[in-house]
């Protein structure tokens, strides 16, 4: 965990345009207001004439605006080219697809890791943001690009939740919708999850309330703790079982110590370690918290459908058997409201045992139907069909 | 599992006889839609919009792989979230003698659609009641594996499916033999003898 010290947000050769002004500030839901945003993006394919093959590709907590192509800042490989790519079921022979980094992320775009006008880092002096904020942002962000109207939002998990608040925010400017093993809300045991997540990182001497940056330290023994509890809840029981079970790591028997004896200890200080060279601490603490506050249903009179009533926005809501972060029934709780809303909507729970993260890996019925809702999509709206 | 588009297109006939009474534009509600080769036909020789609800996922996946709109649920829980007069047609094709609670998602489809369309086997086929009478065991004419398999199909005949019809607060208001020429519902005597698979079109009773 010697990460060298490396602020996120100053690294150059990110694309980054700005959002907001102080002649047009961000307004969040918390009531306060960002003067200067930028939000950090990637883009790939070529936007058509009449700009109808608009993608947006919306991250989930821990990723960045690198869905397609690798990371030049940590050397990372794209993390989703197995969906978003030449001949992939979102076709950047078809499509111009925009990826950006959350309001509050840490890979370019405004957040705690950035720096006031005044010279000095926000840290926890940022303000509280919600999901609705990321979206307003990455709305004003297409806007900055020339676009208004978008063929396709898609995105897993979190990203789902921004999917939804785009149609909502967007509203009838969203032609069709992918949120992907997301939630309507975020759950009990979600918030539990992540508030032990945040209570590592704010117990680590070296978060210093948040001014580490400023102190040149970095909490990252607590930020890696939340990493590993928070992993545990991506994976499955069964997948846990199939890939370690109760093997040994690199020897052949008990120590009767606390090193890492068992290979899923090793596998989760790994995912700590690594998450910690790449993410910033209070970045993770605020999307975090903006997840918590995440609920759809009470900012639309506690009805859940009335989000979505009237919206022509045509939906393809996917869920994984053995996501227990965002379980099937959540995601069809979702369903039901779009039903109930009128909505075009189609849904398809996934038989996998890979847990919340399977939509980041090898499933092939996912994959097969996801390229023929939005090759149906594409065809409906007039794209024109990729050039072979 | 990868799934190839389905070319092949196979007219089944009781998707034909179904079709037939489905007008240009009508949105449509599949219920327990399969592959969704019966929402492709509508589509292509109906000019219909369609929706279909599935509780098996390799269907439902082969359904939005080909593009068409489907949700993977359970007739017997989820049709109470749909709003009333959601859809000109609800079509149950082969469906209702499968269900747990037949009435109850009638009831919810008559209050969903304007108008219902089930398909189903009649049991009260003269083979059927002449095996009955002879034999002294109720004909399998779904390929249950026995009457107490789990899931066997709920033998009733075409006068009994008016009768859950009237139930519900339905009429006949046509009715067909698969394969046949259509009917009004006052013909179904004849139909109970002669039609071994059967097509209802149910509409509200005038107020």
């Amino acid at each position: 965990m010697n990460a060298p010290a490396r602020t996120l947000s100053g690294a150059d050769g990110l694309k980054r345009l700005s959002v907001a002004t102080p002649d047009q500030p961000l307004r969040l839901d918390s009531g306060r207001v960002l003067e200067n945003v930028e939000i950090a993006y990637e883009t790939w394919g070529t936007l058509n004439a009449d700009k109808s093959n608009v993608v947006v590709v919306c991250h989930a907590l821990t990723g960045d605006q690198f869905a397609a192509t690798p990371n030049p800042v940590t050397g990372r490989p794209a993390w989703w080219d197995r969906i978003v790519g030449p001949g992939m079921p979102v076709d950047t022979n078809r499509f111009f697809v925009v990826c950006s980094n959350v309001l509050g992320g840490c890979m370019g775009s405004t957040g705690p890791a950035s720096k006031k006008p005044d010279g000095s880092y926000w840290g926890t002096d940022f303000p509280i943001i919600t999901i609705a904020d990321m979206a307003r942002a990455q709305i004003a962000l297409l806007e900055r690009l020339g676009i208004t109207d978008i063929f396709l939002a898609i995105g897993g998990s979190i990203g789902g939740m921004q999917v939804l608040e785009w149609t909502i925010q967007a509203r009838d400017r969203v032609f069709a919708a992918v949120p992907i093993a997301v939630a309507p809300r975020q759950s009990a045991q979600n918030i539990g999850f992540y508030e032990t997540g945040r209570q590592a990182i704010m117990a680590d001497p070296n978060w210093r309330n948040g001014a580490y940056l400023a102190e040149n330290t970095r909490p990252e023994k607590g930020l890696a703790v939340a990493r590993m509890a928070a992993h545990i809840t991506y994976l499955s029981e069964t997948a846990l079982k199939r890939k370690f079970d109760r093997k040994l790591q690199d020897r052949q028997a008990k120590t009767f110590g606390f090193d890492a004896d068992f290979q899923i200890e090793s596998y989760l200080r790994h995912q700590g370690q690594t998450f910690v060279d790449r993410f910033d601490a209070n970045s993770y603490l605020y999307i975090t918290r903006a997840m918590d506050y995440f609920d759809l249903a009470s900012e639309h009179g506690g009805v859940l459908a009335n989000a979505f009533r009237g919206l022509n926005t045509r939906f393809c809501v996917f869920s994984f058997s053995s996501d227990w972060h965002y379980s099937p029934e959540e995601n069809r709780d979702l369903v039901r409201a779009l039903n109930a809303a009128g909505c075009e909507t189609s849904y398809v729970n996934i038989e996998t045992d890979k847990g919340h993260d399977a939509f980041f890996v090898e499933e092939p019925e996912f994959e097969a139907g996801l390229r023929g809702f939005v090759d149906a999509a594409a065809n409906a709206r007039g794209v024109p069909k990729a050039r072979a | 599992m990868t799934f190839a588009p389905n070319t092949s297109a196979i007219r089944r006939a009781d998707h034909v006889a179904i079709a037939q009474f489905i007008n240009k534009g009508e949105l449509v509600l599949d219920v327990g839609c399969g592959d969704g080769q019966l929402m492709q036909l509508l589509q292509a020789e109906r000019g219909a919009r369609t929706r279909g609800l599935e509780v098996e996922h390799t269907g439902v996946n082969r359904c939005v792989a080909k593009g068409l709109a489907v949700v993977q649920g359970n007739a017997d829980a989820d049709l109470p979230v749909y709003p009333d007069d959601a859809y000109d047609v609800a079509i149950l094709s082969k469906t209702i003698q499968e269900l747990a609670r037949p009435k109850f998602v009638l009831d919810e489809l008559s209050r969903i659609a304007r108008r219902v369309i089930v398909s189903f086997r009649n049991y009260g086929h003269w083979r059927v009641r002449t095996a009955l009478l002879t034999t002294g065991r109720i004909p399998n004419l779904g390929h249950d594996a026995g009457w107490w398999s789990d899931g066997a199909r709920r033998p009733c005949t075409a006068r009994d499916m008016a009768e859950l019809a009237a139930e519900a607060g339905l009429t006949v208001a046509a009715a067909t033999a698969v394969g046949g020429k259509p009917v009004t519902g006052k013909s179904l005597g004849r139909l109970n003898w002669t039609a071994d698979e059967l097509v209802f079109v149910l509409e509200r009773k005038k107020a």
